[in-house]
């Protein structure tokens, strides 16, 4: 049988294809939402026994990531009327390919650097390294702002994923100051999204390119 | 008193500026911040701030370099703000202030802490509390400015929070605190989380630092920003950035790293003046001509940390000297855009007639931006050249040479064709009010005693500074 670890780290990689493989901006949102949430519950499946610290963290993850980040970006969506469509530079065929090479070269990263402690779950490095790569790639092949924003959050989580090879260890407080980081970049995003289809009428990022040399 | 005062008083500058609804009280609180900021670090100096257990507080010679340049650039931009805020339409509200404020807050905590964790927090506290600054003027160019800059920069450091978290990898399983006296302590580090770390880490800040090629948000951010934003981030931000990647440098050089350092430093720095030199001579707007500059000199202090000894020494004047005189530009260009509403080099012609004063610390801005005897980046520029030599790189000094002079002309042809030739018919010489041109000449007084050695002890506090960097004395 799977470990209960290795089954939500499988279940964030196949949120990372979905988000790869969408044409909806809403159900990109819902996907970093649910990737949010199974990453709240990480610590609590892989560290045990269970600590009063990595409850408190585990609950800031899935209220932050799962609750509040997506409601700020439907608020935007809503407000700013952004159309609903991703309207990406890559088809999705092309992106879920892309997405492949990406998990390739995680697990081959994974398996090339030094080992580490044998409690942690061995898709750990190769999961974070394959959503870091997948943000990426929205990040740079959608054009329009907000699923850009979308992106930024896969990335994020990929990289929030990979502080689990520590967990505990971090302190509390810069932990909740990653969050609250985090919290205030999106809002602020949020807030640029919203002025920019006021200014501009359309989200359209490639839009935006009236400053260069 | 403890050393946590430095981040309460702007915080507390913060909320009073968020609770007055006056205008004129909003600045008097940010220029008494401002001024208890500087004052405060005067006692940091004198050794009377205890370090605090909140946040890793410590005080080292490095970190307090950098936080006495940022808050004397900061207390220029103050002063420079209470004009544009005067003159901004609809008059200035307080997101504004409270967002200086903030920004003063996070790069004290980002100087001050020993935690390379809470190292991160605050480098991105910087990010967030900036990007509204930059926004402040509202029309599309702004937005799209400020866009690229909150997207580059956060996806730089996300990536430096990845190399974080392999730093505390690398210092072993049994007690990753992350702290950087304790890792600096331990010199056995696992090489290969280290070397990740390291990349990720330099990739990440060099984002905000403006190293080529992750510099594409610079030039538009420094171009729209309001000019005392624009020196902001020109003569502060840019720098806590570089302190970031500094405190890397003394981890690495403590676990015997080097040989991983110089290519990567040496690489980037040289390859970030290259690029930028050729892309300033294509400019026709003055303020991304600075910014362009500002990507150059970021290369050259890089290249300085990668060398190590004597240009290790230099690039720390260097940094201090280099901000200064980006500061000083930024506002007196601000000056311009008032005078003449128009950021495009062809449209400002007579500049010493109708600003004489402005023109002329334009000009003597020039001078210390291009190192001119007795301005410190004479000086500083010397020790790298000297460094290069004894690293065995003189193809190095030779580079930086023929790039730097290459820059001088091209930034000193634009200059000249500013400041020269008549004026318009009907448009005379303009009234300068006192208060746009305290900030820069305070900033110009700071350079010059720089140069001149008229800071107490401060060969002592570079030398100390360097040392941790692998820099010698020149």
């Amino acid at each position: 049988m799977i470990p209960l670890s290795e089954a939500l780290l499988l279940l964030v990689l196949l949120g990372d294809f979905a988000v790869l493989g969408a044409s909806r901006l809403t159900f990109t949102i819902r996907i970093t939402a649910f990737q949010g949430f199974l990453l709240g519950m990480l610590p609590l499946a892989i560290h045990h026994p269970w600590t009063g610290q990595g409850f408190l963290l585990a609950s800031g993850t899935m209220v932050v990531k799962g609750l509040v980040l997506p409601n700020v970006l439907r608020w935007a969506m809503r407000e700013a009327a952004v159309r609903r469509e991703m309207e990406p530079s890559l088809g999705p065929l092309s992106s879920v390919a892309a997405g492949l090479v990406a998990l390739g070269l995680g697990l081959a990263l994974g398996r090339h650097l030094p080992a580490l402690e044998p409690t942690l779950p061995r898709l750990l490095v190769a999961t974070s390294l394959t959503t870091v790569m997948c943000g990426f790639l929205v990040l740079t092949t959608r054009r329009k702002a907000m699923t850009q924003v979308v992106g930024y959050l896969l990335l994020e989580n990929g990289v929030y994923l990979f502080g689990m090879t520590l967990a505990g260890r971090v302190p509390l407080l810069v932990e909740m100051g990653v969050l609250l980081d985090l919290l205030v970049g999106v809002f602020i995003m949020g807030l640029v999204v919203f002025h920019m289809n006021r200014e501009l009428e359309s989200l359209d990022s490639a839009r935006l390119a009236e400053l260069h040399d | 008193m403890s050393l946590l005062l430095l981040l309460a008083v702007p915080l507390a500058g913060v909320v009073a500026v968020s609770c007055d609804p006056r205008r004129a009280r909003r600045l008097v609180w940010l220029a008494l911040a401002a001024l208890a900021h500087l004052v405060l670090l005067g006692f940091a100096w004198g050794g009377r701030l205890r370090d605090s257990r909140v946040l890793w507080l410590g005080f080292d010679p490095l970190g307090g370099l950098v936080l006495t340049l940022v808050s004397v650039v900061f207390l220029a931009v103050a002063g420079h703000s209470a004009v544009y805020l005067q003159r901004r339409v609809p008059r200035g509200g307080r997101a504004y202030e409270a967002c200086l404020l903030g920004f003063l807050t996070s790069a004290s905590a980002l100087c001050l802490t020993d935690h390379f964790g809470v190292l991160w927090v605050a480098m991105e506290a910087t990010t967030l509390a900036t990007a509204p600054l930059i926004y402040d003027p509202g029309d599309r160019h702004s937005i799209e400015a400020v866009w690229k800059y909150l997207v580059i920069c956060s996806v730089g450091i996300a990536l430096a929070l990845l190399g974080t978290f392999l730093l505390a990898l690398a210092q072993g399983a049994n007690a990753p605190d992350l702290l950087r006296s304790s890792l600096v302590a331990a010199r056995a580090l696992e090489p290969m989380w280290f070397k990740a770390a390291f990349v990720f880490l330099f990739i990440g800040y060099g984002t905000k630092v403006g190293l080529v090629p992750m510099h594409t948000w610079l030039p538009d951010a420094h171009g729209e920003a309001p000019s005392p934003i624009s020196a902001l981030l020109s003569g502060a931000l840019l720098n806590l950035a570089f302190l970031a990647i500094l405190r890397v440098v003394q981890v690495a050089r403590a676990a015997g790293q080097q040989r991983l350092l110089a290519p990567v430093l040496i690489g980037f720095g040289l390859g970030s003046v290259l690029v930028a030199t050729a892309l300033l001579l294509r400019q026709r707007n003055y303020k991304r001509m600075l910014a362009y500059s500002s990507v150059e000199h970021m290369g050259i202090l890089t290249v300085g940390i990668g060398l190590g000894q004597a240009a290790g020494f230099g690039a720390l004047l260097h940094m201090l000297g280099a901000a200064l005189a980006k500061a000083l530009l930024f506002l007196v260009a601000g000056n311009v855009l008032i005078e003449y509403r128009s950021k495009r080099i062809g449209d400002v012609t007579g500049l010493l007639e109708r600003l004489p004063i402005s023109g002329a610390l334009l000009v003597a801005g020039f001078f210390v931006l291009a190192g001119a005897p007795p301005f410190p980046l004479f000086f500083s520029e010397l020790a790298i050249l000297r460094g290069a030599i004894q690293a065995g790189a003189p193809w190095v000094a030779a580079g930086l040479v023929l790039l730097q002079l290459v820059a001088f002309i091209g930034l000193g042809v634009r200059i000249v064709s500013m400041v020269q030739g008549g004026s318009a018919p009907g448009e005379s010489r303009a009234n300068e009010s006192a208060l746009l041109l305290a900030s820069p000449v305070v900033l110009l007084g700071a350079a010059l005693a720089l140069g001149l050695g008229l800071i107490p002890s401060l060969q002592n506090v570079l030398l100390a500074a360097a040392a941790t960097l692998g820099g010698s004395a020149p």
